[in-house]
């Protein structure tokens, strides 16, 4: 068995080498040779910290923040407001059926997500049938396009992450005892009642595994802003591509990444921690 | 309601798989029946070149990512508190809280460093490859420590007490009550793999370009009707090959059922 504790160090040596490259490259000019950063610490601390002041002093850099979150938190509420009476109906399902309406869920998550997100352009091109539809609404203008608009983002976000919120939160409704809504009503409380009373807080696990799945990976989302939202929807993954890629700063692009740990990893891997530790709490009791 | 749901789902996917059968050059009118995009695809040296690149990528990334990921997951499940199993823990779902930006950056600065100092690796296939192994390993070991901690430790002790050694209780014992678990990991690796644009694209070299990486420069010049034709031909491969599973899970539930009565 000793081996394999050799053996499972590497992925974890990976990690922590990069998790290291950040920290130790994050202060170096491309180019420069690893070992000369030991040697001048004083320059690497210069430019350091230059880096993070011109993350601070330009507002687009904190735009850029507030905006991943706006679109990861908006996008969220409509996975789970279109998420959970789609995981609600696989729970009441009959069981035959629940395998097939969770295959069917799954399904469009195994193709990929680009693709998916290509898939969603020719809806909401000008000639598209959304933009179309919005139009005879006389919600947009005619010659209009829903595409590179913050809505496309929003739809493109919702479109590619609603597995993930459906996928836990059916497997909570699944467990919920339904005896309990039968009892309910039995004592006389109305449908949205008995919902509201009992089945969204025993969901309520669901709807929080879920929403972490959706929001997590939404804030740093960099391929649906960039082909589906606007010049305008500056999200910090589509910033740090174009500080790497087109103006090819590395130093800057590294500080975002730090900013990037500091802002979104950080605070998930602490909040994970705090809810396995009161979890374990609660087995305990 | 619920059909509203799964019409969101699927439309955007039929109307593709719709306008790749269309005879119009261009991508949103339609041009009637015909399967020019289709020939068109097979002729296409570059994205046939790019596919089977990412195929052979996300196929080495896999089945390294299943051998770390079982590693740790055994590791994380079987030899209880071991010193810093905490840090590993935490290191394990690094990754996937990572984006992909932060991730594709971080790894290739890393690369960069190592080559500086010892010449390797020459940044191409290798380091979207390795990039991919760190990735994808993360969601294996997920898989493979829920799988191993639904299970019962109780067969792997008494073939311990029967006085097998550590590595034949694994291989005798272990694998083949994980192996629906390691399947169930390779495929999630190589589908994650195969999807990924982002981290591709950070640690990628000259001539190493992936099919996502095509797809999306071409997506940014507009709507291609090639990649329809992709995307349909994708969609039923996943197709078939989640009902294939479907069924086999299935059939396995019945005779399970079967065996108990």
């Amino acid at each position: 068995m000793l081996w394999l504790a050799l053996f499972f160090c590497v992925p974890f040596l990976i990690v922590l080498k990069i998790s290291f490259a950040e920290s130790v490259f994050g202060q170096v000019p491309p180019y420069t040779p690893l070992l000369e950063t030991a040697e001048n610490g004083a320059t690497t601390l210069r430019l350091h910290a230059a880096n993070y002041a011109a993350l601070l002093a330009d507002p687009l850099y904190i735009a850029a923040y507030l905006k991943s979150l706006l679109f990861a938190s908006v996008s969220t509420l409509c996975c789970l407001l279109l998420g959970y009476p789609i995981a609600y109906g696989i729970a009441r399902a009959p069981r035959l059926w629940r395998l097939l309406l969770l295959v069917l869920v799954i399904l469009p998550f195994w193709t990929s997500s680009l693709l998916r997100t290509y898939a969603l352009i020719g809806l909401l091109r000008a000639n598209g049938w959304l933009s179309q539809s919005l139009v005879g609404l006389g919600l947009l203008e005619p010659g209009q396009a829903v595409l590179h608009t913050n809505l496309a983002v929003y739809i493109g976000i919702t479109y590619n992450y609603l597995p993930f919120m459906i996928l836990p939160l059916a497997a909570t409704l699944i467990r919920l005892d339904f005896t309990l809504l039968e009892a309910a009503a039995d004592l006389g409380a109305k449908p949205w009642q008995a919902f509201r009373r009992i089945t969204l807080p025993l969901s309520f696990p669901g709807i929080l595994a879920g929403s972490l799945l959706v929001f997590i990976p939404a804030v740093g989302e960099f391929v649906i802003p960039d082909v589906l939202g606007g010049p305008d929807a500056l999200t910090i993954g589509r910033v740090l591509w174009t500080e790497f890629f087109t103006n090819r700063d590395w130093p800057l692009s590294a500080a975002i990444a730090v900013a990037m740990l500091l802002l979104i990893v950080l605070p998930t891997l602490l909040f994970e921690y705090i809810e396995n530790r009161r979890v374990a709490r609660e087995a305990q009791s | 309601m619920m059909a509203l749901g799964y019409a969101f789902l699927y439309l955007p996917i039929v109307s593709v798989i719709v306008y790749s059968f269309s005879g119009s050059d261009r991508a949103t009118t339609w041009g009637g029946f015909s399967l020019k995009w289709y020939a068109a695809l097979a002729q296409n040296e570059q994205i046939l070149e790019a596919a089977q690149r990412s195929l052979i990528i996300a196929a080495i990334s896999a089945t390294a990512a299943v051998a770390l990921g079982t590693a740790s997951g055994l590791a994380l499940s079987r030899f209880g508190r071991f010193p810093g199993r905490g840090i590993l823990s935490l290191m394990n779902s690094a990754p996937m809280v990572m984006p992909d930006v932060m991730l594709g950056l971080s790894s290739l600065l890393l690369f960069v460093g190592l080559q500086q100092v010892f010449g390797w690796p020459e940044r191409g296939m290798t380091t979207i490859t390795l990039a991919h192994i760190t990735l994808t390993a993360c969601y294996v070991t997920v898989v493979v420590r829920s799988r191993m901690t639904s299970m019962d430790a109780s067969l792997e002790e008494a073939a311990m007490d029967l006085g097998a050694k550590p590595w034949r209780v694994f291989f005798v014992i272990t694998l083949p009550l994980i192996a629906p678990a390691l399947l169930a990991g390779w495929l999630l690796a190589f589908t994650l793999s195969l999807d990924d644009l982002v981290i591709a694209s950070f640690t990628s070299g000259p001539g190493s370009t992936t099919l996502p990486m095509l797809v999306y420069s071409k997506v940014k010049l507009g709507v291609t009707p090639e990649i329809n034709a992709l995307t349909s031909i994708i969609v039923v491969l996943v197709a078939i090959g989640v009902s294939v599973a479907g069924v086999l899970m299935h059939r396995r539930e019945r005779k399970l059922a079967r065996s108990q009565n």
